[in-house]
């Protein structure tokens, strides 16, 4: 099914709820929303339950014999393992704040894609098999049953949210959406339910090292073709190290940025730094081909399997005997990193003894926020070397770009990093306009594809989840005239160029080490002719 | 239909009490045993519900961060929405609990052609529960009065600023005004507002129609079914020194009180109403964010599978020796068994 042209689609967006009570309405899978349904043999890659071939479209789901009984013990081992959970289950008063603040709600109009209805899915179940009101008033008590229509249901919607959460914000009692739809994947993994665009690279990250199934050799390959791109446009070539033991920092990032456009640009903004930094202060950063993945899309099928891929990062900085880890622009990686890791890591890890408090060998700042975990992000590094003047910066080579920030989801409700990025984008380019405040820092709209939704198959969805970024990018298009959208997260650079071209075009998108690589002056470059994506620089064209 | 179903259930109450306790005479059970089972079951109810909350562990430090972090020396950290310390979790969830802060952000999405989003600032449900909680809370201090002798100063101030417009007499107090206003507005944006309409469950209103029947029995109590005030600080008194008694002259009307506030307390732990405890719990507020300065400890972590470095080599070691990559173990002593 073709996706609607974007006039048609912003017609057809309706805000008010049909007259028939929520509970009465059965969902029905649109095409052009959901994700197909998960390869089994990815499943059994990792050892995920019920691996088999089966289509939403299909009536019947082939759920294994006892799915009621795995649903319910599965509800409730986590409702004794989160607090969370359990809170979010009880608390909610239904105030409706956080009604329109989803973005494929706003874009959507469906109903159970406000943060409180897609809570209600799974709070209706629990309220009829754990609390004593549900079980004796049922559906009074807002409790319905257990049924085949309300997995079929579960999983239409809790893959139509990003955990993004944005609705978190809002809530007057900090609900969070994203834990109630990283709970009910869980629970939908337990029978075998899962998306293929999430499940795929899941089983990829575990076997190769990152999602893209890119075998050592190849991202070998792949990195060398950056650096002869980067020698024809500057004359230097750097020259990095991949699995490199005892190099000072292990720098990783996500596979996205080694393998599509314009992510690969940022990729080589890293790549001129890290040569940069080794050629003026003898910094020596090392590639991994084994942790070679920053994201983590275990993250979108259950706690257990973000484990399993993150705990690479720490087992292959203690491999190679690193002082710390430097990771790159990635979105829900960040969460991970921050929010998880080190807890998640703790049983194999202990303390990480065997790193060191992360201290920028070049400037002498010690990285305070990172000092027990010991990984630092990109930007925080970068932001602080500019501050510090270590880096020869020509802002003018950015020129023609007219800039703004989309803030990523995670970086900004999940760690709070708003201004390092920023600092960099005003350090690097001359033009540099904000969109309205309710639409980035921690007010900020997903791109419509994180949390394992950017495929191919819901591109509908996508462009609606997208509209509310999409339309203040828009907004400062027309009125500063900006063409290039700044973000730190590889799936945005992977989902916003699309989105652009759907809601705005004439925009383009960039990560901020792009920026980064084409301002930097390396030291012995040749007069550049050409940006990193081979457009003639500001005052070249005509040559 | 399940606003009106919630209603005639708090109708049905009523009637119980004007039947138990106004015609069938019954004042004892509803002066003192419903009211001191109520109090007894809140108590109970909300302390294990507190309990039941506590055991589950938050086995992840996941603060909802809504400002800058606590990074580098010379980028100012925003401390109350992205704190870094106790002191600033503190003050966090003072602004949370105490003005209703995220409530306070609350805006409104519109559309219009273009296309075009645009976010209104929508701050009515802010203020109006911000008025409901305050003026319950005061309302609820006032009654203080009823149980305690001599009446504490604070109690008394509270009630002469209360009823300073000296309307009518007895005088008028704002807060019954308010609360009535206020809830009223509640209800009203749950029945008008459809998207809050679709959501809103008979357990919604339920609880807005019984503190709206408490308030307006209190005050047709207090203003037009005048009762003996003196006999009713006698039986409030008997309750809290646990000498109860019921004296002449306390009129229907305030049973029905009693036996509204009784079914109040009775919900309160079963229901929504335990926000008021779950706002100091939630995860996403109460916790700093200082997740990479400070490893948080998960209680049931445990160990999983991973596919390990020597796995891996083991997989890929010839291609990688090929590309030029650095191997732990050289060609030759690769392992026979291998697939």
């Amino acid at each position: 099914m073709a996706t609607p042209k974007p006039q048609e689609l912003f017609a057809s967006i309706n805000h008010r709820p049909p007259k028939k009570d929520w509970m009465d309405v059965p969902v029905e899978i649109k095409p052009g929303r959901y994700c197909y349904a998960a390869n089994p043999k990815s499943l059994e890659i990792v050892g995920f339950p019920h691996a088999r071939e089966w289509n939403p479209l299909d009536d019947d789901w082939k759920l294994p014999e006892n799915w009621k009984e795995i649903i319910i013990q599965g509800i409730k081992e986590r409702l004794e393992r989160f607090r969370s959970f359990k809170i979010f289950m009880d608390i909610c008063v239904r105030c409706g704040a956080c009604a329109d603040k989803c973005h494929f709600f706003i874009g959507s109009g469906d109903p159970k894609n406000m943060p409180v209805l897609r809570a209600e899915l799974l709070r209706s179940i629990y309220r009829g098999e754990f609390t004593r009101a549900g079980k004796i008033l049922g559906r009074f008590a807002g409790a319905r049953d257990l049924t085949p229509e309300v997995i079929k249901e579960w999983w239409y919607y809790f893959f139509q949210c990003t955990e993004c959460r944005r609705c978190s914000v809002f809530c007057p009692y900090g609900i969070d959406t994203a834990e109630i739809t990283i709970i009910g994947r869980e629970l939908l993994n337990l029978l075998g339910l899962n998306i293929d665009w999430i499940a795929t690279p899941v089983a990829n990250c575990y076997r190769t090292g990152n999602h893209l199934g890119i075998q050592p050799h190849a991202f070998k390959d792949m990195i060398d073709f950056f650096c002869d791109d980067i020698e024809e446009i500057t004359g230097i070539r750097p020259e990095p190290s991949f699995n490199k033991k005892g190099a000072d920092i292990l720098f990783i990032t996500p596979s996205g940025d080694v393998f599509a456009d314009p992510g690969t640009y940022t990729c080589m903004g890293y790549l001129m730094l890290f040569h940069y930094l080794k050629e003026e202060y003898g910094l020596e950063v090392t590639w991994s081909t084994y942790a070679s993945e920053g994201g983590n899309f275990g993250f979108f099928t259950s706690h257990e399997m973000m484990k399993r891929l993150n705990a690479k990062m720490y087992m292959e900085a203690k491999r190679l005997g690193v002082k710390w880890i430097l990771g790159g622009e990635c979105g829900h990686m960040w969460r991970v990193i921050h929010q998880y890791m080190a807890t998640m890591q703790h049983d194999t890890m202990g303390d990480l003894d065997f790193l060191e408090e992360p201290v920028s060998p070049i400037t002498g700042t010690r990285f305070e926020n990172a000092r027990a975990t010991k990984m630092v992000h990109i930007v925080e590094f970068t932001a602080d070397l500019i501050k510090h003047g270590k880096l020869k910066l020509d802002k003018s080579r950015n020129d023609n770009l007219i800039m703004t920030f989309h803030d990523s989801c995670n970086p900004s409700r999940g760690m709070g990093l708003l201004e390092e990025p920023r600092y960099i984008i005003k350090n690097t380019c001359n033009h540099f306009y904000e969109m309205p405040e309710n639409t980035i820092r921690e007010q900020t709209f997903c791109c419509g594809g994180g949390a394992g939704l950017n495929a191919g198959e819901n591109e509908e969805l996508r462009m609606m989840g997208g509209l509310p970024r999409a339309n203040a990018v828009k907004y400062v298009h027309e009125k500063y005239g900006v063409n290039m959208l700044g973000c730190i997260c590889a799936i945005d650079r992977a989902v916003l160029p699309n989105l652009m071209d759907y809601w705005v075009p004439g925009v383009q998108v960039t990560g901020i080490h792009e920026l980064v690589g084409n301002a930097l002056l390396l030291p012995g470059e040749q007069e550049r002719e050409t940006n990193l994506r081979g457009e003639p620089l500001p005052g070249k064209e005509d040559m | 239909m399940k606003a009106i179903y919630s209603l005639f259930l708090v109708f049905a109450l009523v009637l119980v009490a004007l039947l138990g306790a106004g015609a069938g005479g019954m004042h004892y059970l509803f002066g003192v045993i419903i009211p001191y089972v109520a109090v007894v079951l809140f108590v109970a109810g909300f302390v294990m519900r507190v309990i039941r909350w506590g055991k589950s562990p938050v086995p992840f430090r996941i603060p909802t961060t809504c400002g800058q972090e606590f990074s580098l020396p010379w980028i100012k950290q925003n401390k109350i929405d992205n704190p870094s310390t106790t002191w600033g979790v503190i003050l966090r969830m003072f602004f949370e609990i105490v003005l209703f802060r995220s409530l306070f952000r609350n805006t409104r999405v519109e559309l219009h052609d273009g296309p075009k989003l645009a976010y209104a600032s929508n701050k009515w449900l802010w203020l109006f529960a911000l008025l409901f909680h305050y003026s319950f809370l005061t309302i609820f201090l006032r009654h203080m009065r009823l149980f305690t002798e001599p009446v504490p100063g604070f109690f008394q101030a509270l009630e002469s600023v209360d009823g300073m417009l000296q309307i009518g007499v007895p005088s008028l107090y704002l807060t019954d005004v308010v609360i009535v206003v206020a809830a009223t507005y509640l209800f009203l944006r749950r029945v008008v507002i459809p998207q809050v309409r679709y959501v809103s469950l008979p357990a919604d209103y339920f609880p807005l129609f019984l503190i709206l029947g408490i308030v307006l029995s209190g005050i047709f109590m207090r203003y037009f079914v005048k009762t003996d005030i003196v006999s009713v600080k006698e039986l409030t008194m008997g309750l809290v020194t646990f000498h109860p008694r019921i004296p002449e002259g306390v009129g229907t009307i305030f049973y029905i009180h009693v036996f509204l506030v009784s079914v109040l307390l009775i919900y309160f732990p079963f229901s929504k109403l335990m926000h008021m405890g779950g706002v100091f719990l939630s995860p996403t507020r109460n916790l700093a964010n200082n997740n990479r300065m400070k490893i948080h400890v998960n209680p049931w972590n445990y160990p999983v599978k991973v596919h390990t470095y020597e796995a891996y080599e083991d997989e890929f070691r010839e291609k990688m020796v090929e590309a030029g990559l650095p191997v732990e173990k050289p060609l030759e002593q690769q392992p026979e068994n291998k697939e």
